[in-house]
């Protein structure tokens, strides 16, 4: 790989200086590739770090356009990024950040028809799931066991967030711990509900962090624990989550062997 | 009976099966909890047939997703 340009040697040079880190492991990241799906409260922050840290290529994967209650937690995006789309938003923020990043973006909603290209369209090598709703996150664990891709769960809401880490063969997956969507005519409770802005930003860097740890190959990664954050009583708490012999993707005797899409359960949400 | 759920102690007159645990916490949405019991998952038909004892761990894990649906342990 080519050597770091004095530009570079200045920008990364708070990670040359690290041990684990070196003129090296700059050069890891820079030719690192991370897709992250969802530039909502968890990509944002996760997007913007990964970014200034100098990962060479993000994907950024989301259908939507900015909303103007997104801007509460979702930094990427702007006052005047309203109504763009939200790919477009987030490339223009990083491309203004860092000009070592090359941003590809993907202007669609995942699916089991697409997600395989998108996530071997540059054979990303980390995935960051920061979607907000469970079809995406089971369809993104499937996706990354059957191809065995690493990746970070996370989920936020209120005052709470948690987050994992898969890595193939390692880890227990999503599945191991959630088996299956609860079916969308039994879901009990059916409310929109609120959260604090800074969880995107206490469990994205996370997500950043455990992709940046993957891409060096330093330190001990989520793999085997459930982290769990309650921003109230400022408790984290790191559970212990063994594989699931049973799990119904990466068990014994897997009965899912093809990726499907789960139905959204269908709420009528005041806005 | 003493144990510890999701690592605060809880206490009860008599020894509680998961079931009655789970009543008794009061956990939102009970069916869609994950249950581990001292580090190993526990089968949900499995829950009334598994009785606590003094010092057990338990963890309740949550489907967490991002503002929408939610089950949550308040």
């Amino acid at each position: 790989m080519s050597q770091l340009t004095n530009e570079q040697l200045e920008r990364y040079s708070r990670h040359i200086i690290l041990e684990q880190v070196g003129g090296k492991g700059q050069k890891k990241i820079l030719s690192a590739k991370v897709l992250i799906i969802g530039t909502g409260g968890l990509g944002a922050p996760a997007a913007m770090y990964l970014a200034a840290a100098g990962v060479g290529h993000i994907g950024l994967v989301d259908f939507d356009t900015v909303d103007l209650s997104n801007l509460q937690r979702q930094i990427i995006h702007l006052t005047n990024d309203v109504g763009k789309a939200k790919t477009q938003s987030g490339r223009e923020t990083i491309n203004a950040m860092n000009p070592d990043v090359q941003v590809h973006a993907y202007d669609e909603q995942v699916t089991a028809a697409n997600i395989r290209d998108i996530i071997g369209d540059l054979d990303y090598d980390f995935i960051i799931d920061g979607t907000d709703n469970f079809p995406a996150k089971f369809l993104i664990n499937d996706a990354c066991v059957l191809m065995r891709k690493p990746f970070s769960h996370a989920g936020i809401i209120r005052f709470q967030g948690q987050t994992m880490t898969y890595v193939p063969d390692k880890s227990p997956c999503y599945r191991c711990v959630f088996p299956k969507m609860p079916p969308k005519d039994a879901v009990p409770t059916c409310r929109q509900a609120g959260v604090l802005g800074v969880m995107g930003g206490v469990i994205g860097t996370i997500q950043a962090t455990e992709a940046l740890k993957f891409v060096l190959g330093i330190g001990e990664l989520l793999t085997g624990y459930l982290l769990t954050y309650d921003a109230l009583t400022m408790t984290f708490r790191k559970i212990k989550i063994p594989r699931n012999r049973r799990c119904n993707i990466c068990g014994e005797q897997p009965t899912i062997t093809e990726l499907f899409d789960y139905e959204q359960p269908t709420c009528s949400f005041g806005r | 009976m003493i144990v510890k759920v999701n690592g605060e102690n809880f206490s009860a007159e008599k020894s509680l099966n998961i079931d009655e645990l789970l009543a008794a916490v009061k956990a939102d949405q009970p069916e869609y909890v994950t249950v581990q019991l001292n580090g190993e998952f526990v089968e949900r038909a499995d829950f009334p047939k598994t009785f606590l004892k003094d010092g057990d761990e338990i963890e309740f894990l949550y489907f967490m997703g991002g503002g929408q649906l939610v089950a949550t342990d308040k």
